[in-house]
């Protein structure tokens, strides 16, 4: 099984949605395509797997989103989840490539849910693909059987041999044995680093222990590492991320979205001393929950912990695990093993600062605390109709944005200027291009998307010309002189 | 109204059906495919009726289990399409009437073939005895009725059919007061439309006309195909049957249905339907992924294809053979298949089809009213 795994005109490290996407568009420019996916196929496909819908510009309703979202208000998103942290260029072309990605997956079998059948409000800017992001990635994989493309499983990357920023070889672990693998070009779309413990302690010390991984175990960063260090120039630092708050009961990797806990904006959250410490009514979902990961990753022991009362039980979306619940505020504290005074007096302070208004989860609304260090600022109801229920809050990191810098051609650029020839990369390798901080939903999917189909093109187009290509040579002059 | 008996699910059981249910509500991914995660979603707690409406709601695709981020080997090991059909399994036993027969679904295979041995020869022995040793002689007029007459064949069908249809009734009924309805929920013809419409198309094994995971991962539009071929190869023979009795009590024709007449043609059409249409499924069973499947039940699903089968090809030896000596041999053979289809309907497969379509009816109703149980702000 590990012999003739050379001779590939492209080989995609990876397998997720990037990797798929670049592994069908390079075979569509006429390339054979190798796929080295390091986990096994009962758990392929990276954090796709994990993922629902990706966001599309569309300047009128699609028959799998309504209305319209142009590119400036996609731009705009992106400006403010990001605060400017991003490169215009390449997401103007993201979003701008963004509008012929669902009818591309759909040529590959991918089937997606009806405009309005989305949850989350998101019907209108994002598509949601039907069984969420496994069976889209079923879809390109069967695609890419048919294709001939060869998948192999189980495929760790562990080195590449890069001469002057031309990829030679990779050597890759399979089933114990080590086996070197050529091509003549490479699209690198192995995900970030989130997976890796060690590395993770490196960029944010101890406090990364308590850490929970919300996607796959097997994102752990060689790749990466390995072309930062070949001198391939990079975007973001170690400890950009993407970090949500769920439910301190999810296991360490892997338990993806039940994990995910909404019911902040409805209640407090106290640290481990009993104390508030952020306003939990500033923003909404998703702006809120991309928040409060980072929040809580702040707080002593890495802990927080949301109290509610009956009033938001069936308000939000249910976690998978049940929250602790008591008759009183004082049971409650000693359920989660809190200080009990302090959490009552914390939530006694809190409930007298709360202001009368007409309570709308909706909207921005009225009901807020006036007085309060720090104040809630919407939603704001009282916490006295028993039984009071709490959930404990970990950060749960999604991804990380530390990356690869690419330019428009998904082509790795070198530090010091000038570019790979022969080495792309696609997906959340490179995501801190668009992203350099922040989140909106599916933007993850659309970059790896766009920059997978790209990377695929690019990488058949170099491995099968790689003779007369006037527009590689102008562009390697053109990074050389910037 | 009789009571159930009280079957509790098993602890084990009901606490992996609730484990099941509370990931897939926290994740909710599926929505696009079949009711049962539409239906879900309308619910924050799962008890026990909740997963017995669920389990009957489920057409037992395998859709969902290919989508989901948390299938085995995940050690949330979420498995819907064989949860479900476990529990489903314990509703047949639980709403089954009279409560002791239960006991035939676990068996129900071994049962289906005792009981046609048992009446074969019994037929087979009294057919002679009647027949004065004459059974295996030709009956030229090809009527049946000079082996059984007409009087007894009428007088045990009806009075078995009859057993079976409150049987069956009576099963309906339990399983609609467990899903937590009353009676009077059921007087309502727009979600009794809604539901028939559901029944008759398959919707649920639809989406947009890709099919489902059935037998394989690769959608597939064959099981709802050959489910209809089964379904309505079944009704037109019904409705063979129906016309030959109005043929025999109001129009007074007692001889044997000629080739072109209204009940042979529909018996000839619902004949084809039930050789090709259950064979088909039974290929389709043998291809499906065992990961997914509740082999428990495999007896019960092979016990009900091969009577129907059975029952269409002697059905049709029957018509071409009828005024050969094979005639009487056959007609024993074939009511005797029949009598055991009947006999076990309340205990067997068939039952699928009339909780599924109560959890349909239910469905229409639920959609009616409820709106999902979520917020997002």
């Amino acid at each position: 099984m590990t012999d003739g795994l050379s001779g590939f005109d492209v080989l995609v490290i990876g397998g997720g949605n990037a990797a798929m996407a670049a592994a069908l568009s390079a075979r569509e420019g006429g390339a054979t395509v190798l796929v080295l996916e390091s986990a096994p196929k009962d758990f392929r496909a990276g954090n796709s797997r994990h993922t629902r819908d990706l966001r599309c510009m569309h300047d009128a309703p699609t028959p799998v989103m309504s209305g319209a979202y142009t590119e400036d208000e996609f731009y705009k998103d992106i400006l403010s989840v990001t605060g400017g942290k991003t490169d215009e260029k390449l997401a103007r072309m993201t979003i701008r490539a963004s509008t012929e990605c669902t009818e591309w997956m759909k040529q590959y079998g991918v089937r997606f849910q009806h405009a309005l059948g989305g949850t989350l409000q998101l019907g209108r800017t994002n598509a949601f693909f039907l069984g969420g992001g496994k069976a889209m990635m079923n879809s390109y994989y069967a695609a890419a059987e048919k294709r001939d493309i060869k998948v192999v499983y189980d495929a760790e990357v562990v080195d590449l041999d890069v001469v002057d920023g031309e990829f030679r070889s990779a050597t890759v672990l399979i089933g114990g044995r080590t086996v070197k693998v050529s091509a003549k070009a490479v699209v690198a779309a192995s995900g970030g680093f989130e997976a890796n413990l060690e590395w993770l302690k490196e960029a944010w010390g101890p406090i990364a222990d308590n850490f929970l991984i919300r996607g796959t175990p097997y994102n752990k960063g060689k790749v990466l590492k390995r072309l930062l260090a070949l001198g391939v120039d990079s975007v973001g630092d170690a400890k950009a991320a993407h970090m949500v708050a769920i439910d301190a009961r999810a296991p360490k990797f892997d338990g993806g979205i039940v994990t995910r806990l909404d019911c902040v904006s409805l209640g407090i959250v106290v640290n481990n001393k009993g104390e508030r410490f952020y306003d939990e009514g500033e923003d909404f979902w998703p702006k809120r929950y991309a928040i409060w990961g980072r929040l809580v990753a702040e707080q002593p022991d890495q802990i927080g912990h949301c109290i509610i009362d009956s009033k938001a039980m069936g308000q939000f979306m249910p976690s998978v695990f049940p929250p602790l619940e008591a008759q009183s505020i004082g049971e409650l504290a000693k359920l989660m093993m809190l200080p009990v005074d302090a959490v009552e007096a914390t939530v006694k302070a809190y409930n007298a600062a709360v202001q009368p208004g007409t309570f709308n989860h909706e909207t921005l609304d009225d009901c807020k605390t006036v007085g309060l260090h720090p104040e809630k600022t919407h939603w704001a109801l009282r916490i006295d109709k028993p039984p009071f229920y709490a959930y404990g809050l970990r950060p749960g990191l999604t991804f990380t944005y530390l990356g690869v810098k690419v330019n428009e051609r998904a082509m790795a650029l070198m530090k010091g200027g000038g570019r790979s020839r022969n080495i792309f990369a696609a997906g959340e390798i490179m995501v801190g291009n668009v992203l350099g901080k922040g989140y909106a939903a599916g933007i993850g999917v659309t970059v790896g998307t766009v920059f997978g189909r790209i990377a695929g093109r690019e990488a058949a187009l170099e491995a099968l010309n790689c003779e007369d290509r006037v527009v590689a040579k102008e562009e390697v002059a053109h990074y050389a002189a910037s | 109204m009789p009571q159930a008996e009280l079957i509790v699910l098993p602890a084990e059981l009901l606490a992996e059906g609730q484990h099941l249910m509370t990931v897939c509500n926290a994740c909710r991914y599926c929505e696009g495919y079949c009711a049962v995660w539409k239906a879900m979603e309308t619910r924050l707690v799962f008890k026990e009726s909740d997963l017995n409406y669920l389990s009957n709601l489920c057409h037992n695709c395998g859709e969902c289990y290919y989508s989901c981020q948390y299938a085995p080997p995940h050690e949330f090991a979420i498995n819907p399409p064989k949860t479900l059909a476990k529990i489903r399994l314990h509703t047949y036993e639980l709403y089954a009437w009279p409560g002791p027969l239960a006991k035939a679904f676990q068996n129900n295979g071994l049962l289906v073939s005792l009981l046609t041995v048992v009446l074969l020869t019994g037929s087979m022995a009294a057919g002679s005895l009647m027949m004065g040793g004459r059974l295996f002689e030709p009956v030229h007029d090809g009527n049946f009725y000079k082996i059984i007459p007409h009087s007894v064949m009428s007088l045990t069908f009806g009075v078995v059919g009859a057993f079976a249809a409150v049987a069956l009734l009576i099963g309906f009924l339990r399983f609609w007061r467990n899903v937590g309805e009353s009676y009077s929920t059921l007087a309502n013809p727009r979600a009794l439309l809604r539901a028939a419409k559901d029944v008759l198309t398959m919707t649920n094994l639809d989406n947009d006309g890709d099919g489902c995971s059935y037998p394989t991962q690769t959608s597939s539009e064959s099981l709802r195909w050959l489910h209809h071929l089964t379904f309505y190869g079944f009704l037109s023979c019904f409705i063979a049957t129906t016309l030959g009795a109005i043929y025999y009590y109001v129009l007074g024709q007692h001889g044997p249905p000629g080739y072109t007449s209204l009940p042979v043609i529909f018996g000839t059409v619902g004949g084809i339907g039930l050789i090709v249409g259950p064979i088909g499924l039974l290929i389709l069973m043998q291809r499906r992924n065992r990961d997914i499947v509740d082999k428990s039940q495999s007896g019960m699903d092979v016990a009900f294809i091969l009577l129907l089968v059975l029952i269409a090809v002697t059905g049709f030896l029957l018509l071409v053979l009828r005024q050969s000596a094979a005639m009487g041999a056959l007609l024993l053979v074939h009511l005797s298949l029949v009598m055991t289809l009947f006999l076990t309907i309340p205990y067997g497969k068939f039952v699928h089809g009339i909780y599924r379509s109560g959890a349909l009816v239910k469905w229409a109703l639920e959609r009616s009213r409820q709106t999902k149980s979520k917020v997002a702000a």
